[in-house]
């Protein structure tokens, strides 16, 4: 709906020049409809790196913060896994009082313009919001985006004041500088401990700068996330590889606390013929090669294929990432082949929708079963077959199984593998008293701390590849135990049960 | 952030740079390398570490400018900085500790044989080095290497030392009899003729490849190689690998991945060009270029 054909008053922009407005029944706000996220055209934002979602307005944020009802038992707060409190930001948001939504939203969540952007909404809280079961869920992404770069705009940072970092004198490692990283430093830094990331990358941010693409998530909001970590104190050792340029006995005999948030980077190959063929890509350099290697940009140094036709192996956010960079750079045509169907697919329902938007073609119920290559190995095609889905498996999605005599070919000059990452052995290799579970990912018990007294894990290294969400969850999860840990309470202030 | 301590000419393209990089002067060990980043907008790149002070916290670097990001890094000067140097990476090289070995470097191979020969004097092995390059002046390290053992040069013009190419005095030492085991660095086509040479012979033969990568730390799988018909990422596995066992074919394949971004990029260089026309003009070129296998049919 346009602003103009709304049935309800707006409020103004400038909230504090008007009197307070008589608020709304609850049936007037069942009335206003889902503002939708103004967006780049599609045939435009094809061709180009910039973000595709605009962002709302002031005006069109207040307004949707309008349809929220305020649930006294809001179930959004249960569908977010950090449990925000969304219908408080977005009651202050709705009274026009943006500091006390951004200090709100700050308070509950460490990097909230990016999960603003990325996060699942539609399978967490949106998914349950209470609106969702008459109509369309409240867009609670939408305003926590523009909650969240208000605050960025206008340096607003949450309520709870920083103290001195170091003011205990107590150091803590942290390893890997992804969402889990972050928002474990971020923490720790605030109840002083003297935090040091060591980034095997010589830039910190993890997926966030390497994996997901600039038109989805705009790398100037990274910087300003690590630069704030930077300005508060916390220190950034880049190009430190742990299992290499340092150990993990090591970090533990010099700090008093460690946390690994490695991630799950290790690629994932089809293990099919014709996989070493030039053009063929996994997801991971891919897009390493075009985010943070700058390679959309043709005065980089560091070069990257441009596919006329592009085949991306996979049906997950990674696999769409992936498809909708290779348009950018130029495909004609660009193909996802997936060997489930629509209704299984796990990325994100935006990505997906976005893509198509885009003029990606679905091959649904499709794998490879092999890539063809020319006479001098550079990539001409793919080999699929046709799939139909049998009884559910472990994970309890319907298993495919290939249809006998399906066998087709989709002509083409690059593939990109996005199947998923594994644990990446490279830290847990040196250090054996480190517990791993047989797929090499950590285990953690439910504070997140390791076989390791005083280091502790979270992320996708312990859960596989998950959220940006479920990381930050970890991260600070494992920041409060590790808090304990250190720093146990006085005993004077223990309750004389 | 890195500082440039030496930079000295080694031959006509190779140049030995000696950086301040405390940690990994302290740890490395031969076999082991660096990824070198020199700023913004610049690619990582893979190289070996030459030798290292540990005591004065350098290491040092010999490089050989065939591309555009080898031609900036060793066009760095004395008190110069490089942004990031990550490491030391990859796998330790097998080293025995006794015998009679061979090590054979062609060009700037020759500075990755090193740190293996010196080990290997220290550790008591015999060493015989063999060396080569186009002529004269493309002959590197030798005194470095002499210190090491006994050293055969090479150059294909006979302007020095024996004429020919380092595999025929590979094949009369190995006719010799008494040889252990052989280390060979160098483009591949040498390494590849070095391992066809061993194998009948059934002397085992160490080889260093240098395939494209991005991180050095197994997450990207652009290294991957063929080692005995299953997959191996150079940088975590490798670099160095049993020469009797690689697909030197598909190496030298995927390392012409890039070729025409490579001539663009050094022309590009040439012309120092930086204004939005030329990056479109590049743009433009680059993807005619390299659709992949449709330009070539
Ligand atoms: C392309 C792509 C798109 C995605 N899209 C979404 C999305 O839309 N929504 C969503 O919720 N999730 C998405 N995800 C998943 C999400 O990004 C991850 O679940 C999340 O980033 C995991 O966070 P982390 O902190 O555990 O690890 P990571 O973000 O992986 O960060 C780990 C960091 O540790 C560093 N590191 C690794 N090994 C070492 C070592 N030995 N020493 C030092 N440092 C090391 C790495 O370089 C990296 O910087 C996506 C993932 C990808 C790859
Ligand atoms: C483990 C390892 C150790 C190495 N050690 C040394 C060394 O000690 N001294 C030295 O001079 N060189 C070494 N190399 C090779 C060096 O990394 C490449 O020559 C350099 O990256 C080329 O960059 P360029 O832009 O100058 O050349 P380009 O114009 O990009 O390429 C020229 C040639 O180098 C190859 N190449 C391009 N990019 C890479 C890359 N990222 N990694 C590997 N090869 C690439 C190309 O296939 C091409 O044949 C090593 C490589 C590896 C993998
Ligand atoms: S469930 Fe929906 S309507 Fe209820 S408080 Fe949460 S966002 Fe508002
Ligand atoms: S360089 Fe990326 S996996 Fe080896």
């Amino acid at each position: 709906m346009t602003l103009s054909e709304h049935p309800i008053p707006l409020p103004a922009a400038d909230a504090e020049t008007v009197t307070p407005k008589p608020p709304l029944s609850k049936k007037e706000r069942m009335q206003i409809q889902r503002v939708e996220m103004p967006e780049q055209d599609a045939i435009l934002r094809a061709a180009n790196f910039r973000e595709v979602n605009l962002g709302l307005t002031e005006q069109l944020a207040m307004l949707e913060a309008e349809r929220c009802l305020e649930c006294p038992k809001p179930y959004c707060i249960d569908g977010c896994p950090v449990r925000v409190n969304i219908p408080n930001f977005i009651r202050h948001l709705r009274d026009g009082d943006m500091a006390g939504a951004a200090a709100s939203l700050l308070d509950d969540n460490a990097l909230p313009c990016v999960t603003g952007r990325v996060c699942p909404q539609e399978t967490q809280c949106e998914k349950v919001c209470l609106r969702a079961k008459t109509g369309r869920s409240v867009g609670i992404g939408n305003l926590e985006r523009f909650v969240a770069d208000w605050a960025l705009a206008n340096h607003a940072g949450s309520g709870a004041s920083m103290s001195q970092p170091d003011a205990l004198g107590k150091t803590v490692a942290i390893v890997g500088s992804g969402p889990a990283g972050l928002t474990a430093a971020k923490e720790l830094a605030k109840r002083g401990y003297d935090v040091t990331i060591f980034e095997a990358f010589h830039a910190a941010g993890g997926v966030l700068i390497y994996g997901i693409p600039e038109f989805r998530l705009p790398k100037d909001i990274v910087q300003a996330e690590v630069d704030r970590l930077v300005e508060s104190g916390v220190k950034i050792q880049a190009n430190a590889i742990i299992g290499k340029t340092y150990t993990l006995p090591e970090l533990r005999a010099q700090f008093d606390g460690v946390f690994i948030a490695v991630g799950a980077g290790l690629p994932v190959f089809m293990n099919v013929p014709g996989e070493n063929f030039k053009g063929v890509y996994s997801a991971n350099e891919y897009l390493t090669r075009v985010n943070l290697m700058g390679a959309w940009n043709p005065v980089s140094d560091t070069p990257v294929l441009h596919g006329q036709r592009v085949v991306v192996v996979g049906g997950g956010n990674v696999a769409m990432d992936s498809v909708r960079t290779a348009k950018r750079l130029g495909a004609a045509s660009a193909t996802i082949v997936y060997r489930r169907g629509p209704e299984e697919l796990p990325a994100r329902a935006e990505e997906a929708h976005h893509a198509e938007q885009e003029g990606v073609i679905f091959e649904y119920l499709t794998a490879p079963i092999e890539v063809l290559g020319d006479e001098n190995r550079w990539v001409t095609g793919i080999r699929c077959v046709r799939m139909a889905l049998g009884e559910p498996d472990d994970s309890g999605r319907r298993r495919p199984e290939p249809i006998e005599g399906s066998e087709f070919e989709v002509p083409c000059d690059m593939v990109v593998v996005a199947i998923g990452t594994k644990s990446n052995p490279l830290l847990t290799a040196t250090a054996p008293e480190l517990e791993i579970n047989k797929w090499g990912y950590i285990v953690t018990d439910e504070n997140g701390m390791t076989s390791m007294p005083g280091v502790f894990a979270g992320g996708d290294i312990v859960r596989g590849a998950a959220t940006v969400i479920l990381a930050m969850g970890d991260g600070k999860r494992a920041a409060m135990a590790m808090h304990a840990y250190l720093t146990p309470p006085e005993p004077a202030e223990l309750p004389t049960a | 952030m890195h500082h440039v301590l030496v930079n000295e000419r080694l031959s006509p393209n190779v140049t030995r740079l000696v950086i301040d990089a405390q940690r990994i002067a302290e740890i490395r060990q031969p076999g082991q390398f660096v990824i070198v980043h020199l700023g913004p907008g610049a690619e990582r790149i893979p190289l070996t570490i030459a030798d290292g002070d540990r005591e004065a916290g350098t290491i040092s670097l010999v490089i050989q400018a065939i591309g555009k990001s080898t031609a900036d890094l060793v066009e760095v000067p004395v008190g110069g900085t490089i942004a990031d140097v990550a490491g030391p990476l990859g796998r330790p090289t097998e080293l025995p500790d006794h015998g009679r070995v061979l090590c054979v470097g062609g060009g700037v191979g020759t500075a990755v044989i090193l740190p293996i020969a010196q080990e290997l004097k220290h550790r008591g092995v015999a060493v015989t080095s063999i060396i080569g390059g186009r002529s004269r002046e493309w002959v590197i390290l030798e005194p470095d290497l002499r210190a090491c053992g006994e050293v055969i040069t090479c150059t294909d013009d006979g302007s020095y030392g024996r004429p020919g190419f380092v595999t025929e005095a590979l094949k009369d030492a190995l006719a010799e009899g008494g040889i252990d085991e052989v280390f060979a660095v160098g483009p591949v086509p040498m390494m590849r003729a070095v391992a066809n040479l061993t194998r009948p012979l059934g002397v085992k033969t160490t080889v260093s490849l240098n395939p494209i990568m991005v991180d050095g730390t197994g997450m990207c799988g652009g290294c991957r190689v063929t080692i005995n018909g299953a997959i191996k990422y150079a940088c975590v596995d490798g670099p160095e690998f049993d020469g009797h066992a690689v697909d030197f074919a598909e190496l030298v394949d995927r390392l012409s991945t890039y070729r025409p971004f490579e001539q663009f990029a050094l022309e590009r260089r040439g012309a120092c060009s930086t204004t939005a026309e030329d990056a479109a003009a590049v743009a433009a070129a680059v993807a005619a270029a390299t659709t992949p296998a449709g330009a070539a049919r």
